[in-house]
């Protein structure tokens, strides 16, 4: 019996193809497996192909599967553009007749009139529903948490739309049935597992509620996929907790204003990808000179310029941590599940109140628009810590000596909100003084750009998460959406006898040098695993380690990496280094 | 507050002013001064945030909370401050290339969204800090270092964007009638949602054409214009159109719900106080949705 399924749905943009593929996920998490699913997607509203990918498992999953055993096509464009990754024996359940499988490799098609049954029970919209009962006959999968859904999602609309939906679910299953029955090798192993104390959610909304968790409660951005859905998150939550989400002209504004409420003592922050982050970057070093703490999640996808605004990338770590003129302390964490975007995002603002500094949180849009199953967030490891920020009776002891900017050993200074009688002072984007007053003193110029570097030496915050022991025969690098591919890789790779680890940068600046070198301590190769052309990632750990480029795996094509992909590359690095050996 | 118990001198700091000897910025940060006093503000209840040029210079020389940021984007940032602490009293500040080239988007969608922050803009018609290039609000025809032939470009008009834009409380003062600013200042820091105060301030050593006695001849007085009427916004365009945006006085003024009042769920308590840990049952009943 097998214990992964890999089920996808075809379609044109607009008609449901992303709900359907998200029903499915729920049906799978609600019978006790792990999911992951994965939404591919154009830069349109309705027409071009898109499909959702869902991977259904007894063990935890983390990235899209090599290949796909279930295709439901809407259209022909679904079978073209997705026939390669299936694999013999896979089935593709067309809707209606006359469709064409490229070519002969025992993918069996089945035709379906999903529409027409859907149409002839009432409402052609719910040849969703017809897919699923297919899908249910084909698999041995139960039927049950689709009626329960149908019967949850539907029963405001009356008790017939509910006995129609309930109906398309049987014609599916009676079509199936009576053509093709149960296939075996389709048989999921029962999960064994209830879904208590997990969650099915994508990453970019656990990271709204780990921003809301950790105290934030002022948003400005402007709308970009892959990030908006931080924002739509945080508008329908924030108003429950006293929180205030403002939709910005463009993303100068959204910076601008996060670092005005920051400034006047909220936790706020704003959330973008590529383009916008762009637009950032003067801003960002306002943050810095000013020592004004703000929160910034840059969701990565494919550039430059437009680029593909649709599609994965991490094209923008070079820009994350050398973006903006000048020299200024910054921190750059890199989530890489669905559970590290809720805690980074908490952590997030203690140390941009701990550091008075920008903090900006790597994500990407596999990571950020991904719905997969997650582990309940635990509450109890989320905590505020507001640094050196001073308020109520610990203004006595600064009163009559107070400089907002004072030249600590840690560069870290007590920081006092405007409102408070007695502290007035000035924040400037230019040069200042200790006090805040604007200088172009030389001697002062030096002393205040030494505190500022200084407050970033040591942050408390893990830098690498290594998975395997070392030393290993390979060591695979990587960060965000990229951990979780890495990890399949890894646990392939080690099943098969190649003693592999999973070193994930979880801060990737200020760079952990001293955690990847241990991490990469006696191992026979590494290989660093990131989605875009240059190898970034592989750049900074030679700027920072030192040595030669290590071998890289590069893809910048607009998808995510397979763990298959992975295996592929890492099997050509050992041959590499065997074959170094012997010569 | 007691009105009675501030002295516009508290609201002098330490610092002391190099804008040109008169320059029209002196006046307004007097004007700004005495306007608070007026109003029986605390220096430490108020926020100066302020862009970059000689107009930006005002957060060091006003004796409050300053926040000095970068070019054009003062009004975002103070917008930011607002939201973040309703309680102070957030003055955003610029000159025409500051506010108006540079940050003109922002002073376009402030306007629209009427939040309770007054903008006053120093507006001069040339770049003064850089040392005296075109900006968005010189005549068309005006030379500059950056425009030796004559600039190409029509001037911008804010008060009639403004206007346009929906703004509730628009007025134009000259430095050279301090009374009137001040009185002007008062009421637009009173007035409740986004006012806007173009303040002429002339550049009396980059700009020898729209000098001091040249706004004199020109500007029309609304205080003494019978048919001017603030609550009518057609009319406020017509006086704009008919001197040529060469008015002083209150444009235009409307009493309109603010931007607070139509944000779900805002207390209208500081958001500082709202950074400690959310309640737990909060967390749990968002989290139950992905159950």
């Amino acid at each position: 019996m097998r214990t992964e399924l890999v089920w996808k749905v075809g379609g044109e943009q607009g008609e449901g193809i992303d709900s359907t593929g998200i029903v499915f996920l729920n049906a799978c998490h609600s019978l006790g497996y792990y999911t992951f699913g994965y939404r591919h997607f154009m830069s349109r509203i309705k027409g071009g192909h898109t499909n959702y990918q869902v991977r259904c498992s007894t063990r935890p999953v983390y990235a899209v599967g090599d290949q796909t055993d279930i295709l439901i096509a809407f259209d022909q464009e679904s079978i073209d553009y997705n026939f390669w990754e299936l694999p013999a024996g896979a089935f593709i359940i067309a809707d209606g007749f006359g469709a064409k499988l490229p070519e002969e490799r025992g993918v069996t098609l089945a035709e379906v009139p999903l529409t027409k049954i859907a149409s002839d029970l009432g409402n052609s919209l719910m040849k969703n529903m017809v897919a699923m009962g297919a899908t249910c006959e084909l698999t041995g999968l139960p039927v049950e948490p689709f009626q329960t859904f149908i019967e949850r999602q539907f029963s405001r609309k009356g008790e017939e739309v509910v006995k129609a939906n309930l109906e398309a679910l049987d014609a599916g299953r009676e079509y199936v049935r009576e053509r093709w029955g149960q296939q075996a090798h389709f048989k999921l192993a029962d999960s064994g597992m209830s879904p208590d104390g997990r969650l099915v959610i994508e990453g970019d909304y656990a990271a709204g509620m780990g921003a809301l968790a950790g105290g934030c409660r002022f948003l400005a951005a402007y709308p970009i996929t892959p990030a908006s859905m931080i924002m739509e998150w945080l508008a329908v939550n924030f108003p429950k907790v006293g929180g205030v989400v403002i939709q910005a002209e463009d993303e100068i504004a959204a910076l601008c204003m996060a670092i005005g409420a920051n400034w006047a003592g909220a936790r706020g922050m704003t959330s973008t990808s590529g383009p916008g982050f762009s637009l950032m970057q003067e801003a960002i070093g306002l943050s810095g000179l000013t020592e004004t703490p703000v929160v910034i999640v840059d969701v990565q996808r494919a550039g430059p310029a437009t680029g593909l605004p649709t599609k994965h990338e991490q094209g923008d770590l070079n820009e994350m941590i050398y973006g903006s003129h000048g020299e200024f302390p910054r921190i750059v964490l890199a989530p890489g599940t669905i559970e590290e975007c809720f805690y980074a995002m908490a952590d997030a603002f203690n140390l941009a109140d701990k550091h008075q500094c920008p903090v900006i949180v790597a994500m990407d849009l596999y990571l950020g628009m991904s719905r997969g199953t997650a582990q309940e967030f635990d509450l109890s490891r989320v905590h505020i810590d507001r640094g050196s920020l001073i308020s109520g009776e610990g203004l006595a002891a600064l009163k009559g000596k107070y400089e907002r900017f004072e030249n600590t050993p840690s560069g870290i200074s007590p920081r006092v909100l405007p409102g408070t009688p007695g502290f007035i002072h000035l924040t400037t984007g230019d040069e200042h003084q200790f006090d805040g007053r604007i200088t172009e003193d030389p001697k002062t110029r030096k002393e205040i750009m030494d505190k500022r570097l200084r407050k970033v030496s040591e942050v408390d915050y893990p830098g690498v998460s290594l998975t395997g022991d070392a030393p290993a025969d390979l060591v695979l690098i990587g960060y965000g959406a990229t951990t979780g591919t890495l990890w399949e890789a890894a646990d392939r790779l080690n099943a098969a006898g190649t003693k592999t680890a999973v070193a994930q940068l979880t801060r990737l600046w200020p760079f952990p040098v001293q955690e990847l070198e241990a991490a990469m301590a006696g191992a026979g190769a590494a290989l660093v695993v990131e989605s875009n052309a240059t190898g970034q990632l592989a750049h900074l750990i030679r700027s920072q380690l030192g040595g030669d480029l290590l071998p890289t795996l590069l893809k910048y094509d607009g998808d995510p990496i397979r763990p298959g992909e992975v295996e592929v590359r890492c099997k050509e690095v050992i041959a590499d280094v065997s074959g170094a050996r012997i010569a | 507050m007691s009105a009675a118990l501030v002295s516009p001198k508290s609201f002098v700091s330490e610092e002391r002013p190099t804008w040109c000897p008169g320059c029209g910025d002196f006046a307004v940060l007097q004007a700004l001064q005495r306007a608070s006093a007026q109003l029986g503000l605390q220096p430490h209840e108020m926020a100066v945030v302020s862009g970059i040029g000689c107009s930006g210079k005002i957060s060091s020389y006003f004796n409050s909370y300053g926040l000095h940021v970068l070019h054009g984007r003062s009004v975002p940032c103070a917008i930011g401050v607002k939201l973040a602490n309703p309680n102070l009293t957030v003055i955003a500040s610029g000159g025409d290339g500051d506010g108006y080239g540079i940050g003109g988007n922002h002073f376009l969608n402030a306007i629209r969204r009427n939040i309770d922050i007054t903008y006053i803009v120093m507006d001069n018609q040339v770049y003064g800090l850089t040392k005296g290039q075109t900006s968005p609000t010189s005549a068309h025809g005006y030379k500059s270092t950056t425009s030796p032939a004559g600039s190409a470009e029509n001037p911008m008009h804010p008060l009639r964007l403004a206007l346009a834009n929906g703004a509730s409380f628009i007025a134009q003062g000259f430095s050279a009638e301090r009374n009137q600013l001040i009185d002007i200042i008062v009421k637009a820091i009173a007035h409740k949602g986004f006012s806007l105060v173009n303040a002429i301030s002339p550049c009396v050593t980059f700009n020898k054409v729209n000098t001091y006695d040249w706004y004199r001849e020109r500007l029309h007085n609304l205080d003494d214009d019978k048919t001017h009427n603030p609550s009518d916004r057609g009319v406020g365009f017509n006086k704009l159109i008919e001197h040529g945006d060469l008015v002083r006085g209150v444009i235009y003024a409307e009493e309109t719900p603010s931007y607070d009042e139509y944000l779900p769920g805002y207390t209208g308590a500081s958001l500082a106080d709202m950074a400690k840990p959310t309640e737990r049952s909060v967390l749990e009943k968002m989290m139950a949705e992905y159950r």
